[in-house]
């Protein structure tokens, strides 16, 4: 098991200790044999002869559409050609170098519309290259073989960078700020590293063990990791401290089902029922601390988040989990995989569905619900006289997060619109000039690689205008 | 339906022209009934001599791309068998299987009544017909026999004199490739009046090696020797040498031929018997798939010959022959341009870079692709000669999501967008046909022919027209 020592402050020998969590929070979740075998992969990993050979059916496009269609641009052809040479320290390595979370990607990117989706197999109507299937089988070949990221020869480099949030943006950034040799901490409230591929992500898709290996690898690179939570007055702080600061913090809480009963109700442990939100249904079942749900089980939304929250309420025991989504299966944002990843898994669907009202009784719940309908606009309203009730032991809102404004709102001069941060989009640049920005906060919720390519190039432009600075200071 | 029948070399008749080469799949009679009635119409026994003892281990293998033998190499040697249990075998499967071919394989030490014995001992036993292995390249060549015999002309013949001094079956001289040219040996059995050729034996070859253990493959005790290459790899230098020999006239016509090499399904049969074969032998491919694999050979051929209306092997044996040429026989004038089928492009990009690093940079990425004026979509190349671009690292892309992206639109008339299709010019294009070598899809490159308005010339005719000799 993944050991993650408690770390002293690099550079201030001495300083408290920067987790204050300890590891065997998550871990209990994988103490549970019996239920961590209900969260098998949802993929099954190749071995080594058939990576082989899917790695032989790939033609080697030159300027392959899927490395185009990656927002981390990881050079596929290449990758995969070294799988079918058997250097797969090579290829690893050339993932690597593109997207220093090449491990997690490759189990959570929705490669169905990103690699895959671009490859140009569908062109002659056969099977695209399973990229993503690939991708994992190098990353945990070399892993398991002691595989770690390798430090370019560079100078170390005086400025200090924060990066504030320890989810896959900063992760990345961080990453490519350390290999060009500046001086990084990553700081985080919650206790682990690593952000929603850490607390958030289905465990049939992505492990927590492995989601902490990775930042793991990133404090090999010489980051620094801190448990602190920011709010104004530590903001300032940091603004004192260090020369650039990166923004990945994400978004903040979910929405809260505004309905009666339901936003006074306090979250209530969903072992004996209640409302509690999607995300924190997933950490609380990643992390250990839920590892049953009632038996009947309602999902309010139809995004990617909801899904991952109904397959994991059938898997942790509940006999009957629905989700109710306003509007019609066409409106639907998450993935069609997602979806049909759902109904496999015996997940039933009420379409135009809203619930309106929620009420407790003892351990019950009785939701009620109005079916919308669609007018000629294409808007949904509620249809006068379809009020329903419908009886339920949990209920989970999966509707979206928000926006972290508060916090956002005393990074000065840093200009927020829509809820999202803005930022040039080569640099990660924000309007104070100091300040750069990527991943959800960002983009208002995308995927893990999205992140990843934010950090990244939010560390580049990081790193121009720090080198820009010292080269003005000099003159 | 197509008559497969056979009579090869002057009275070896078989129901088809498929024999099992003499190899492991021929060691005993029990294999050989087997293969009978899988369909096989000949077998050349394993090599018979004075029993021998092999190593393990045997085989080693090249794979190609997550295919498995590609190319098998070996370093057993002749039947480790007594010659008598191999000649009471022989007879038995004559008896049971009185219309199918058995050949004998025969190598024994270079002495006049050695062969002799040897020849009058297998006729005894019923063979249809005798091959001499005169190619087997490794172990028996260090004793004198196999490849050491068929790399010397005068040897191959003193030895074919002595088997015909004694045969009244036809005598087949197999012939070694480990050869600078195979015409030499195969004009030695002309001269000593044998009735066909086999050809090819193995290659000499090494596999490879363990990059593990440094061992070279296949490992006996940490040790390796060269062995004989065959299998798939090997067909087109066997065709070429079938070619070679069936083309000689040097010592006489050609004499009948059974092919050999690589030929693993009826598409290679029907290539060797186009070159003059009248009889072809496989052994890699029954050794990978079994013997089985005869009865798409049969049906395959049978059903191309239906096809073409060739009735008999006869009909077009040999049919291609007179295709090839030396190549000042070439016509220069003759030429052919690469055409891109734009409605078949995948924009896999291929034909571009083989043809911009291995070819002659004709084919370009430098087409537009967008909605254009009131014309329509751009279809046009702005920067002739471009260098190789990889424009997909400098995008900013992000994971497009269902509700909150448009749907990505597409501009052109293909499936394929114009920005990722390729464009040809012509003018300096050679013809090479790389890029439709290279292309994953059936029928979207195709050569095609641009008159040139000039009469057909060759290179012998031109440098005679101009009464100067040639380069070195």
């Amino acid at each position: 098991m993944l050991e993650l020592r408690a770390l002293k402050r690099l550079s201030e020998p001495g300083a408290s200790p920067s987790y204050g969590g300890r590891l065997q929070d998550s871990t209990q979740f994988e103490t549970h044999a019996e239920v961590a075998a209900r969260f098998p992969d949802l993929h099954p990993a190749f071995d080594a002869r058939a990576a082989v050979v899917e790695a032989n059916r790939c033609l080697n496009c030159f300027d392959a559409p899927c490395m185009g269609a990656c927002p981390t641009h990881i050079d596929v052809p290449r990758f995969i050609q070294k799988i079918a040479s058997g250097n797969v320290t090579g290829s690893a390595q050339t993932i690597l170098d593109a997207n220093v979370l090449g491990a997690s990607c490759s189990r959570v990117c929705p490669v169905e519309v990103l690699c895959e989706g671009s490859c140009v197999m569908h062109g002659k109507h056969e099977r695209p290259i399973e990229i993503g299937r690939l991708q994992r089988y190098a990353m945990e070949t070399f892993y398991a073989a002691g595989g770690t990221l390798r430090l370019r020869q560079r100078p170390e480099r005086p400025q200090r960078v924060a990066c504030i949030g320890a989810g896959p943006a900063s992760l990345a950034c961080a990453a490519e700020l350390r290999q060009q040799g500046f001086q990084v901490t990553v700081m985080d409230k919650r206790p682990l590293p690593g952000g929603l591929n850490t607390y958030g992500v289905a465990e049939y898709k992505l492990r927590t063990a492995d989601s902490l290996r990775e930042a793991e690898m990133v404090r090999g690179l010489g980051a620094e990791f801190q448990v602190r939570d920011v709010n104004p007055e530590s903001l300032a702080e940091i603004e004192r401290e260090f020369d650039a600061i990166f923004l990945g913090v994400g978004l903040g809480a979910m929405h809260r089902l505004r309905i009666d009963g339901g936003a006074s109700d306090a979250k209530t442990d969903a072992k004996t029922g209640g409302m509690i939100d999607a995300l924190e249904f997933i950490a609380g079942y990643k992390t250990g601390a839920r590892l049953t749900v009632a038996r009947r089980v309602v999902v309010v939304g139809a995004g990617n988040t909801a899904i991952d929250a109904a397959c994991a309420a059938r898997r942790l025991g509940a006999e009957e989990v629905t989700i109710l989504y306003r509007r019609q299966r066409e409106n639907i944002s998450a993935f069609d995989f997602e979806y049909e990843h759902a109904v496999a898994e015996g997940i039933s669907f009420l379409w135009g569905t809203l619930p309106v009202a929620f009420t407790a009784q003892g351990d019950a719940i009785t939701l009620t619900c109005v079916a919308m309908a669609q007018d000629a606009t294409g808007a949904h309203s509620p249809v006068a006289g379809s009020e329903f009730t419908m009886e339920c032991d949990v209920v989970i809102p999966a509707i979206g997060q928000s926006p972290l404004l508060e916090l956002l709102s005393h990074a000065q001069g840093v200009a927020i619109e829509h809820g999202r941060v803005v930022i040039d989009r080569a640099t990660g640049q924000t309007t104070n000039p100091r300040y750069f920005a990527g991943g959800d906060c960002v983009n208002g919720g995308r995927e893990v690689v999205d992140a990843v390519a934010d950090g990244k190039r939010a560390a580049l432009g990081i790193a121009a205008a720090l080198s820009r600075r010292v080269e003005a200071n000099v003159g | 339906m197509a008559d497969l029948t056979t009579n090869f070399a002057g009275g070896i008749h078989c129901p088809n022209p498929f024999w099992l080469a003499s190899a492991p799949p021929t060691n005993c009679g029990e294999q050989i009934m087997r293969a009978f009635d899988a369909g096989w119409g000949g077998a050349v026994w394993k090599t018979i001599g004075e029993p021998i003892t092999n190593v393990s281990s045997r085989y080693s293998s090249i794979d190609w791309n997550a295919q498995r033998m590609m190319g098998l190499n070996n370093i057993e040697l002749i039947s480790d068998r007594p010659i008598e249990v191999n000649l009471r075998e022989i007879a038995e499967v004559k008896r049971r299987y009185p219309k199918h071919a058995v050949i004998a394989s025969l190598m024994v030490e270079s002495k006049r009544e050695t062969w002799h014995e040897m020849v009058k001992r297998a006729e005894g036993a019923g063979a249809d017909g005798l091959e001499l292995n005169f190619g087997c390249p490794h172990g028996m060549s260090e004793r004198g026999m196999g490849s050491a015999v068929g790399q010397v002309p005068e040897y191959a013949q003193m030895i074919t004199e002595w088997v015909k001094e004694a045969a009244r079956t036809p005598v087949l001289v197999k012939l070694t490739p480990n050869i600078s040219d195979i015409r030499i040996v195969a004009r030695a059995a002309k001269r000593a009046k044998a009735d066909g050729i086999s050809a090819i034996n193995t290659i000499n070859s090494i596999t490879g090696i363990d990059l593990d253990t440094f061992e070279p493959r296949p490992n006996v005790d940490g040790k390796s020797s060269h062995g004989g290459y065959c299998g798939p790899a090997v067909k087109p230098i066997a065709l070429n040498m079938v070619q070679q020999v069936n083309s000689d006239f040097i010592d006489g016509p050609p004499i009948p031929m059974s092919g050999i090499g690589g030929i693993a399904n009826w598409r290679d049969a029907a290539e060797f018997i186009l070159m003059g074969c009248g009889t072809v032998q496989v052994c890699t491919a029954a050794m990978h798939y079994g013997y089985r694999i005869v009865e798409d050979m049969i049906d395959g051929l049978s059903n191309w010959m239906d096809e073409k209306g060739f009735a008999t092997i006869e009909d077009f044996r040999g049919k291609s022959l007179t295709r090839i040429t030396d190549w000042k026989h070439l016509n220069l004038n003759y030429k052919i341009v690469a055409q891109i089928d734009e409605a078949l492009c995948i924009g896999c990009q291929l034909c571009h870079i083989a043809c911009w690093d291995g070819a002659h940079q004709c084919i370009h990425l430098d087409r537009v692709t967008g909605p254009g004026g009131a014309k329509g979509p751009v279809d046009g190349h702005v920067e002739v000669h471009a260098k190789p671009h990889e424009a997909g690292r400098e995008r900013i892309v992000v994971t497009p999501i269902p509700k909150l992206d448009p749907p990505r639109v597409h501009v052109g008339p293909y499936a394929t967008s114009l920005e990722r299709i390729p464009r040809v010019d012509e003018t300096e294009c050679v013809g090479c046909n790389l890029c439709s070598l290279v292309c994953p899809v059936d029928k979207c490159i195709t050569m095609v022919e641009r008159p040139t308005g000039l009469a057909p010339q060759t290179w012998a005719e031109r440098t005679q027209a101009v009464e100067c000799a040639p380069p070195e």
